[in-house]
C-alpha cells in the first residue's frame, strides 16, 4: 500500500495533463477488472461487471494534482507563471517547480512587502542565463507542479499530491481485493477535478450510475490552533455529510455508516464548510445520482506536504471493498 | 464589408435577434440546413449526413451592454451593465436606447461639482446616469421602457497600420470568421452554433453542443490584449499584431492538448504567425462545450482585442486573416486525416 502511494503521489499530473498518472495506474490494474477505457477528457474508467442484478456504482478519485503554468519568458530567462487549481501564495516562495521534462525551478519573489505578495510578483529560476536558453527547455503554456519527495514516517504519510493520489491508491488497492462483486463498479480515475470538477461530470454522463462515490481528501482540525473541523487524523475513513459542491444524499450516508459499524471499519463523520469534490458534479448529472464520498483524513492540503495516516487509508479501502458488495434495493 | 456590418447591428445578451438575422442572411447560401433553438442559438450545418468528424466552429452573438433599469423624475435613466464593463470607460460616451432608437449620453456630476474626495475616485455605476435629453420623467417613460437597452454607437473604422475600431469586436471577430470558414469547401460535416449569452455565463454554447454532439469544437474568439503602455510585458495576455492567440487555460477550461499542439505545429509549417495567450483570467464557450454529455475535445482561436469590453475596441486585421488561415488550413486537414474517429 505504502509503495503504491509513493509511486502515485511522485507521478507528474497537473490539471489537465494526467496522462502519466492514468498510464501507471492502468499498469496497476489492468490484470484485476473485466475492462479498462479513457474517454474524451482523459479519465481512466475501469469496470469491474460484478453479478447481473446488481447496481451500477460509479468511484472516483481524481488523478490531477494543483501545478502552475508558464505565460511568460523574460529577457533573462525566468518565468512567469499561473497557478492551476487552489494554490496558496504562502505555498509557493521557496517552493520548486517541476516540468514534464524533469526540468526544475525554483519560485521566489519580486521585492515585495510579504502581505502585498500576489502571483504576478513571483517567478520561477530555471537557472536559465537568457530567454533562449529557458525557451530550450520551457514553452509558454507548459503545465508544471509542486516538486517533493514521499516520505514515511510510520502510520503517517507525507507527500505532495496526497490529494488526491491517496484516494487512487484507495481504488487500486480496493480493485486488487474485490473479487467477484455482487455490484458493476465503475472506477473512474478522473481528470481536472482541481479546476472545477470537470472530468467527473463527463464521465458519470457517459457511464449512467446509480450511486456516486468520491474518494478524495479532506481537512483535518487536529493541528495547533487549526481551522475548526472534527475530522482527524489516525481515527478512522471520513463519510462526508456535506461540502459546498452536495449534501450527501440521506440514504447513501447511512448506507456508508451501517457498512462502516457492521464490518467495525474505524469512521469519522465529515462537515466541510467549503472546498467540494467529484460527488458534486456526478449527483447532478442527468435526472441526478445520489451521491456520497469517503474523505482519507489530510492535513496541509494544497500545499505540497500533504500528511495523512495508513490506518485512514486502509480503513477507507475496506468500507470501498464493502459498499462493492453491498445489496442495494434501499436505492431504488 | 462583413466586419463593418457585424459590429454595427445591436446584440445584448438574450437580445441577439439583430445579430442573428443578419447572420442568417449572410450563410444562407453556403449552409444546407439552418435553425434556431430556444435560447436563440443559431446553428448552421454543412454537409449533415456526410462521413468524417463532426466539426463545430463556435461564436458568441452577443456583446456588452447596459440595461435600463430606473428613471429618474428629471428624466435620466438609471442603468446597469450586462457582462463585464469597466464603469471607468463610461462617462461622456453616446448610446443608443432601447427600441426607437433614442440618442442618448452618458453623464456624470461636472468635476468642478465634486467633491474633492470624489475627484480622486473614478465614478461608480450608481452616480452615472443616460440623458435623453428629455424634460421629465413622463417624456422618458414614453420613449423608454425599464429592461430595455443601450448600446455604444461607435461605427466601424479602419486606420493606422492594418487595424481596426469598432464596438463588440468580442465576439463579432469570431462570428465573422466563422461565417467565411463556412464558405469553404469540406467533405465533413461542419456546424457552426452562433451563440447567446455567453457574457453572461456562457449560457447559449451548452444546450447548442447538446444538439450538435460533435467531435471536436474550435471556439472563435476576440480576446484581451494588454500591450499598452504602463503594462509589464509579463502581464500582456497577448500582443497586437503577433497573430491570432491560442488558449492553454482560462478559468472556464484547460483546452485538448493534442488539439493545441496540432494548431501550433500547422501554423508553424505554414508559416503562419501565432501566439500562445499568456494570462489564464476569463472564459469562454469552450469551457460549456468541453463539458457538454461525455465531453468535447476544443481548442480556443481568438482574435486580440485592446480595450475590449468598452466603446471602442482595437484590433489587427493581420491577426483575424491569421486566424482564418489558420483555421482553414486545419479543416482541410482533417480532410485528410484517416484516424479520425
Amino acid at each position: 500500500m505504502k509503495e503504491t502511494i509513493r509511486q502515485l503521489t511522485e507521478a507528474f499530473g497537473p490539471s489537465g495533463y494526467e496522462t502519466e498518472v492514468t498510464s501507471l495506474i492502468k499498469t496497476m490494474i489492468t490484470d484485476f477488472v473485466d475492462e479498462i477505457k479513457t474517454d474524451v477528457l482523459g479519465n481512466l474508467i475501469a469496470i469491474k461487471k460484478g453479478a447481473s442484478n446488481g447496481h451500477k456504482i460509479m468511484f472516483a478519485a481524481h488523478t490531477d494534482e494543483i501545478g502552475v503554468v508558464v505565460t511568460h519568458i523574460d529577457k533573462e530567462g525566468f518565468l512567469r507563471f499561473a497557478t492551476v487549481g487552489g494554490v496558496g501564495i504562502s505555498t509557493l516562495v521557496g517552493n520548486r517547480v517541476r516540468f514534464p521534462n524533469g526540468i526544475i525551478g525554483v519560485i521566489y519573489h519580486e521585492k515585495a512587502d510579504w502581505k502585498d505578495l500576489k502571483i504576478d510578483k513571483l517567478y520561477i529560476d530555471i537557472g536559465a542565463e537568457s530567454k533562449e536558453e529557458a525557451m530550450e527547455q520551457v514553452k509558454i503554456g507548459e503545465f508544471g507542479i509542486f516538486h517533493r519527495e514521499f516520505c514515511d514516517l510510520g502510520n503517517r504519510l507525507i507527500a505532495k499530491s496526497m490529494d488526491d493520489r491517496v484516494g487512487c491508491a484507495v481504488l487500486v488497492e480496493a480493485i486488487k481485493k474485490i473479487k467477484e462483486p455482487r455490484n458493476a463498479l465503475y472506477f473512474v480515475f478522473t481528470t481536472q477535478e482541481e479546476v472545477g470538477l470537470r472530468g467527473a461530470r463527463t464521465a458519470a454522463y457517459d457511464l449512467e450510475p446509480d450511486l456516486g462515490i468520491a474518494v478524495d481528501v479532506t481537512i483535518t482540525g487536529d493541528m495547533p490552533e487549526a481551522r475548526r473541523m472534527e475530522v482527524s487524523l489516525g481515527k478512522g475513513a471520513a463519510i462526508k455529510v456535506k461540502d459546498s459542491s452536495l449534501i450527501v444524499h440521506p440514504k447513501v450516508k447511512q448506507i456508508l455508516m451501517d457498512l462502516a459499524e457492521k464490518n467495525k471499519i474505524p469512521y469519522q463523520m465529515e462537515v466541510l464548510e467549503f472546498g467540494g469534490t467529484d460527488a458534486g458534479a456526478i449527483h447532478l448529472t442527468r435526472s441526478g445520482v445520489p451521491s456520497g464520498a469517503i474523505s482519507i483524513p489530510t492535513r496541509y492540503v494544497h500545499s505540497p506536504s500533504e500528511m495523512i495516516d495508513i490506518r485512514d487509508v486502509e480503513a477507507s479501502v475496506d468500507l470501498v471493498v464493502a459498499l462493492a458488495n453491498k445489496e442495494l434495493n434501499e436505492l431504488n | 464589408m462583413l466586419l463593418a456590418q457585424l459590429t454595427e447591428v445591436n446584440g445584448a445578451p438574450g437580445q441577439e435577434g439583430e445579430v442573428r438575422n443578419l447572420i442568417r442572411e449572410q450563410i444562407e447560401p453556403f449552409v444546407d440546413e439552418i435553425k434556431t433553438d430556444a435560447l436563440g442559438n443559431l446553428i448552421a450545418i454543412k454537409n449533415p449526413r456526410a462521413i468524417g468528424p463532426k466539426v463545430m466552429l463556435a461564436a458568441h452573438m452577443d456583446e456588452v451592454a447596459l440595461m435600463i433599469v430606473g428613471i429618474k423624475n428629471n428624466g435620466m435613466l438609471e442603468f446597469r451593465p450586462i457582462g463585464g464593463i469597466d464603469p471607468r470607460v463610461l462617462v461622456a460616451k453616446t448610446v443608443i436606447v432601447g427600441k426607437k432608437k433614442i440618442n442618448g449620453v452618458i453623464g456624470a456630476k461636472p468635476i468642478h461639482l465634486q467633491r474633492p474626495d470624489e475627484r480622486e475616485k473614478a465614478l461608480s455605476i450608481q452616480e452615472l446616469y443616460i440623458d435623453m435629453g428629455v424634460k421629465d420623467k413622463e417624456e422618458a417613460k414614453r420613449l423608454v421602457s425599464l429592461g430595455e437597452i443601450a448600446y455604444f454607437t461607435t461605427k466601424y473604422e479602419e486606420f493606422g497600420e492594418g487595424k481596426v475600431k469598432a464596438k463588440a469586436l468580442d465576439d463579432r471577430v469570431g462570428c465573422a470568421l466563422a461565417i467565411r470558414l463556412l464558405q469553404e469547401d469540406l467533405s465533413f460535416p461542419l456546424i457552426a452554433a452562433f451563440t447567446v449569452q455567453e457574457e453572461v455565463g456562457l449560457r447559449g454554447a451548452g444546450v447548442a453542443t447538446y444538439q450538435i454532439k460533435p467531435d471536436l469544437a474550435l471556439i472563435l474568439e476576440g480576446t484581451t490584449a494588454s500591450d499598452v503602455p504602463g503594462t509589464d510585458e509579463h502581464k500582456h495576455a497577448t500582443s497586437l499584431g503577433k497573430g491570432p492567440a491560442i488558449t492553454f487555460m482560462d478559468r472556464a477550461v484547460i483546452t485538448h492538448p493534442p488539439l493545441v499542439k496540432e494548431l501550433f505545429a500547422l501554423a508553424n509549417e505554414k508559416n503562419i504567425p501565432v501566439q500562445a495567450r499568456r494570462n489564464t483570467a476569463g472564459g469562454t464557450d469552450a469551457g460549456q462545450i468541453q463539458l457538454t454529455e461525455s465531453g468535447t475535445k476544443v481548442a480556443v482561436i481568438a482574435v486580440p482585442c485592446r480595450y475590449i469590453h468598452s466603446p471602442a475596441s482595437v484590433m489587427s486585421k493581420k491577426d483575424y486573416d491569421g486566424a482564418y488561415e489558420l483555421i482553414k488550413h486545419y479543416l482541410r486537414c482533417l480532410e485528410e486525416r484517416e484516424d479520425f474517429q
